[in-house]
């Protein structure tokens, strides 16, 4: 494998320091990624050569600016292999790209009891938006449960599938449990019974390959700085078909094709949704990270991370006094962890003293909490410029914390 | 030196031998764990302070003009953390509660050390004790 992982590290200046007295190990991943020194000097580069807003002004700044974001909007539809660039619509992030798809879908899809299918491993941003639309009697939001490994059973969607099914919104990866849905298979049976799927791939796009023609999904969503790229900014792809039929999300600059008080119509895609100054150093920031993922190959990354993965998976199964909690057989990036005697936050507040970063709570997945009668857990998540020597520090350290507090 | 004070030199000092983050967590992890646990009737949602990652129950009882307070957490590392508290706010009257200034948490370096979430719990944890002095101060 053509992957030096000591080379990449070089790139990301905020890994090479110390955390009380210890060197960093970031394994808090799944939350955010840290920043490439190239993302960081994009964000340089825009504000000291050409920011200006984009799409308004006719002078020379503005001219660049303006390119630079639609060749951004190029950048992220071949990333997804999406057909056009009018289905790449940015947004503030994966959560804002869900609520629009709820709000403005919904709209003109859903009449009085119809029902959208969540699963149980949702992530709140893929559950509230909707819970939302049923609180105002616009959806009844219909729970897909998943056995005590983490996996769904393709057979009960059939089961809940009805006439009134107009969509079906799911996680790819899970940010807790680690399962990868059989997203392909899922979408197959969806559509066989005419229902869109809304993919959350929060966690999938920065770990593996992924194509949204070959997935054939009707929605994507992923936020920005899960993938290397700033905070703040995010994609919702949507086919063009159900894009073209929704109402606007927001109203205001840029979405509008003309104004006036007896009436005003709106934008062509994909700038009807995107309402307001858009977030476009964010967004040329962003397109500078996914350069930067092609030209390490996102084969190399999945083929690098799914080794550490087993690794790390079998070094915090080598704890007796830690059980997993996610034990599916398709996983990817993360695990979760808890212990019969101490609190997750225990846990974390002993590594964080040892210099490891960990998320530990119900990382916004309080249902999956329910299903296993926890409080939380404590979650490790990896990125290619982690190593095999930061997870035998972790594993050191685990023991320790686990001993202090048994 | 009053009560107070005292209770607080005492913690300064058993910290100072501590060189090492760890050393001092290990005391917190002991505190924890000596801590009388409460009662599962005690442990309601009344008696719960928000703004903790983990949950902390806090009861106060006042007789004889003198405030007890006892306290349990699904954390140990919290539960030791309440447990300084009590060693040096339980058992004085509601006013040298109100007034307590406790130099001991920065002296200790616990403030600092703490995450933020971790750090509301502590400011939490002062509030609701302090609330309770207030009520009982009323009260007398």
């Amino acid at each position: 494998m053509n992957f030096d992982v000591k080379e990449i590290r070089k790139d990301f200046p905020i890994l090479e320091q110390t955390v009380n007295n210890r060197r960093l190990v970031y394994l808090d991943n799944a939350a955010t990624t840290q920043k490439p020194r190239r993302v960081i000097d994009k964000i340089v580069e825009v504000y000291t050569q050409y920011n200006a807003n984009v799409h308004r002004g006719v002078h020379h700044l503005s001219n660049i600016a303006t390119a630079a974001m639609e060749e951004s909007r190029q950048t992220v539809k071949k990333f997804l292999n999406a057909a056009s660039e009018r289905e790449i619509i940015f947004t503030r992030g994966a959560t804002e790209s869900i609520n629009l798809v709820a709000s403005s879908f919904s709209q003109q899809f859903f009449s009085d009891g119809d029902e959208v299918i969540v699963t149980e491993m949702e992530h709140h941003s893929n559950l509230v938006p909707w819970q939302l639309l049923e609180n105002q009697h616009k959806a009844k939001v219909v729970k897909w449960v998943f056995d005590d490994r983490g996996e769904l059973n393709l057979a009960e969607l059939e089961e809940l599938i009805t006439e009134r099914t107009k969509l079906l919104s799911i996680v790819y990866v899970s940010n807790t449990l680690g399962t990868i849905n059989p997203i392909e298979q899922i979408i197959e049976i969806a559509h066989s019974h005419n229902v869109p799927v809304l993919v959350d791939a929060s966690q999938a796009i920065q770990h593996f390959p992924l194509d949204v023609q070959q997935l054939d999904c009707d929605f994507l969503v992923f936020s920005g700085h899960k993938i290397y790229g700033p905070t703040g900014v995010g994609v919702l792809y949507g086919k063009e078909q159900w894009l073209n039929q929704m109402p606007p999300y927001q109203g205001g600059g840029e979405m509008i094709e003309t104004v006036s008080f007896s009436g005003t119509t709106f934008n062509q895609l994909p700038y009807k949704f995107e309402a307001g100054t858009p977030d476009y150093v964010g967004i040329i920031a962003l397109a500078e990270a996914l350069r930067y993922i092609e030209s390490i190959g996102i084969d190399n990354i999945a083929a690098y991370e799914n080794e550490l993965f087993t690794y790390l998976n079998d070094k915090i199964q080598s704890i007796s006094d830690l059980r997993l909690i996610g034990t599916a057989e398709k996983r990817a990036s993360l695990v979760s962890f808890v212990t019969d005697f101490a609190h997750p936050f225990d846990i974390g507040t002993l590594l964080d003293k040892m210099g490891i970063a960990v998320r530990t709570g119900t990382h916004c997945t309080e249902p999956i909490m329910q299903h296993f009668g926890i409080p939380g857990t404590v979650r490790a998540s990896i990125s290619f410029y982690n190593t095999a020597e930061e997870i035998d520090i972790l594993r050191d350290s685990l023991l320790r914390a686990v001993n202090m507090l048994k | 030196m009053n009560e107070l004070e005292s209770r607080q030199q005492q913690i300064i000092d058993e910290f100072s031998v501590f060189t090492d983050w760890m050393d001092k967590y290990e005391y917190l992890i002991e505190l924890g764990k000596e801590l009388e646990p409460l009662s599962d009737s005690d442990k309601t949602e009344q008696n719960l302070i928000k703004g903790c990652q983990s949950q902390v129950w806090l009861t106060a009882n006042y007789a004889d003009g003198l405030v007890t307070f006892r306290a349990d957490s699904d954390a140990i590392i919290t539960k030791g953390i309440i447990g300084l508290l009590i060693k040096v706010l339980s058992g004085l009257s509601p006013k040298e509660i109100i007034d307590a200034d406790l130099h001991f948490i920065d002296a200790i370096g616990l403030r600092e050390n703490l995450s933020p979430t971790r750090s509301n719990g502590l400011v939490s944890m002062i509030k609701q004790i302090k609330m309770y002095a207030v009520a009982f101060a009323a009260e007398s």
